[in-house]
């Protein structure tokens, strides 16, 4: 009796299927109504990033030169001078930061991924990169004051790569992790089964297989370490002169210009922020686009 | 020391100096020359699962031998036992031994590092290293140190492999941009290029289409002139078509667990044709797999 009543119903009264598209229909309307809301939001979401663009390329598009890069920065109420000092002291607290993490952050992955595996060990290890990668950055620059700037007794350039290291430890160490896990099973056993033994498994299967990713984790961390002010403020402070080779004196960076000169009275200096601003969130694109680029695989079968 | 006397140098010489002819092995006994290993197995654990018992195989020389069974007989894990890669699962335990060269190479003191640079292997799934077709060849000739023309010897093993004249014009291309059965024959070359004496191979083509199904069965049937061949498949046809020998394992549920052990091991014509056992016999009719 309930199959037959069933059945009735499903039929429609005509006795033949529409099959055309109805807002009639609560499913076609419910999935219309989705689709527009995802796409409206996903447009709310990109509107903050491109209105930044926007406005840096209006203020900050004006002063691009190339003195911009070749001049020293301008002291206060003065004309003219560049941010060429605190671009070179940018690349510098980088790549100090970068010798000190990378070495560190690759090799704690390494062992967590291929060694470590599910011991005690590995999971604390684990544990505190996740913890450190939510270390607010303030924090990284007072840990470095207290261990370099105060036992060296001067603010310096490698104070500030010693922040900016323990804020891109944790990064390249986690994202390089999972790249190194992401290598198939497949292709280690087939080195094992060659009879490579295990360190040379590791060095000429896993880590070549693994680089792009790797790459990426370090550009990442690097792109994230570029921007951050605060732990420099404590460390590297800033400096009005050109890095002469000197990682124990301070050094300018982008971040902190922008720091100092933003809140400047000298209308300049403010507009000097804006490019530093621009070039800085350039750097940072460039630095992500050949991230892109360096994952880009070999097509598979 | 036993680096030494497994090192792939030393198995080339030796198979030139003595090689047998497989076809007059039939019947062979351990003691028999050519025999190239003998696969005694007692027993087999892995933690407390009894995987694999009583099962002794010998592998003729320049032959191929296939071993067949329903799943989960233990089939593949025989044959991993044969270079140790089951030493890599947790747990894994092993009583028997396993003669190649005249050692057992789960004797005491015994690398599996070394064992397994002289013994080639074939996976199932078809794995090339994420580098080029030249240097996914060389991979085992630079792992062993070899220090003699590289071109030369990546070249024979494409030949080898039947792989040569579809790659000779991209051998710097990843090995990874090759078709499915084209990526197998790169990991035959592959284990072909250090000079194995014995090859294993575990389903080789199970992920492979028809036709390049029979083309590795094609390729294995030249390789045997050179090298001794075990493969395990669940391809009853491609054992008929290619082995010399089979051995047929079986799954014991009696004790609660399941037990893989050799029910028959004669040269397959007589295998197929004219079964001893019932159950090879009704494996063989296809009423279980």
């Amino acid at each position: 009796m309930a199959n037959a009543t069933m059945n009735t119903e499903l039929a429609p009264p005509s006795g033949r299927t529409s099959f055309r598209r109805s807002f009639a229909d609560r499913r076609t309307l419910g999935n219309s109504v989705l689709t527009g809301l995802a796409v409206a939001l996903s447009l709310i979401a990109m509107f903050p990033l491109f209105s930044v663009l926007y406005m840096l390329l209006v203020k900050g598009g004006a002063l691009l030169s190339p003195s911009l890069f070749s001049e020293l920065t301008p002291g206060a109420g003065m004309d003219g001078g560049g941010i060429g000092n605190a671009v070179v002291g940018t690349l510098v607290v980088v790549g100090i930061s970068t010798c000190l993490a990378l070495p560190l952050g690759f090799m704690g992955a390494v062992y967590l991924a291929e060694y470590g595996g599910e011991t005690k060990l590995a999971t604390l290890v684990r544990f505190a990169a996740k913890v450190l990668t939510g270390l607010p950055s303030i924090l990284a620059g007072v840990f470095a004051y207290a261990m370099v700037v105060v036992t060296t007794g001067s603010f310096s350039a490698l104070a500030g790569g010693c922040a900016m290291a323990i804020l891109m430890v944790p990064t390249v160490m986690l994202t390089s992790e999972s790249a190194l896990r992401a290598v198939p099973g497949k292709m280690k056993m087939a080195a094992f089964g060659m009879g490579a033994t295990r360190a040379q498994t590791v060095l000429r299967i896993v880590i070549p297989t693994a680089i792009p990713g790797i790459l990426t984790g370090v550009m990442l961390a690097l792109a994230r370490a570029m921007g951050e002010t605060a732990p420099l403020l404590f460390t590297a402070l800033f400096s009005d002169y050109w890095f002469e080779g000197k990682v124990t004196q301070p050094i300018a960076s982008l971040s902190v210009l922008i720091y100092n000169f933003a809140g400047s009275p000298f209308e300049h200096q403010v507009a000097l922020a804006w490019a530093a601003s621009l070039v800085l969130v350039s750097i940072v694109l460039v630095l992500n686009v050949i991230a892109q680029v360096a994952t880009r695989r070999p097509e598979e079968h | 020391m036993n680096t030494q006397e497994v090192s792939p140098k030393m198995i080339t010489e030796k198979r030139d100096s003595g090689r047998v002819s497989g076809a007059h092995a039939v019947g062979a006994a351990s003691a028999d020359p050519g025999v190239v290993m003998d696969c005694r197995i007692k027993t087999l654990h892995y933690g407390n699962f009894l995987a694999v018992r009583d099962t002794e195989i010998p592998i003729v020389a320049n032959e191929i031998t296939a071993f067949i069974g329903p799943s989960g007989c233990g089939k593949s894990t025989v044959l991993r036992s044969l270079n140790r890669m089951n030493d890599f699962v947790n747990g894994f335990r092993f009583e028997g031994s396993v003669h190649y060269r005249g050692q057992d190479i789960y004797a005491q003191g015994v690398d599996p590092v070394a064992v397994r640079r002289s013994i080639g292997m074939v996976f199932q799934q078809p794995n090339p290293f994420a580098m080029s077709i030249y240097k996914n060849v060389a991979f085992g000739l630079r792992l062993n140190g070899f220090k003699g023309d590289y071109a030369e010897r990546v070249e024979n093993a494409l030949r080898g492999a039947a792989l040569w004249d579809e790659v000779k014009d991209k051998l710097t291309t990843s090995g990874l941009s090759l078709s499915g059965g084209q990526q197998q024959r790169l990991c035959i070359a592959r284990a072909i290029a250090v000079e194995p004496e014995l090859l294993l191979m575990d389903e080789p083509c199970s992920a492979l289409d028809p036709i390049a199904t029979r083309r590795v069965e094609d390729l294995m049937l030249e390789l045997k002139e050179k090298y001794t061949i075990a493969i395990v498949t669940h391809n009853l046809q491609q054992a008929q078509r290619v082995a010399d020998r089979t051995a047929f394992l079986f799954v014991d549920t009696s004790a609660g667990g399941r037990t893989g052990y050799l029910i028959e091991y004669r040269p397959s014509a007589e295998l197929f044709e004219d079964p001893r056992e019932e159950r090879t016999k009704a494996y063989i009719r296809g009423e279980f797999s």
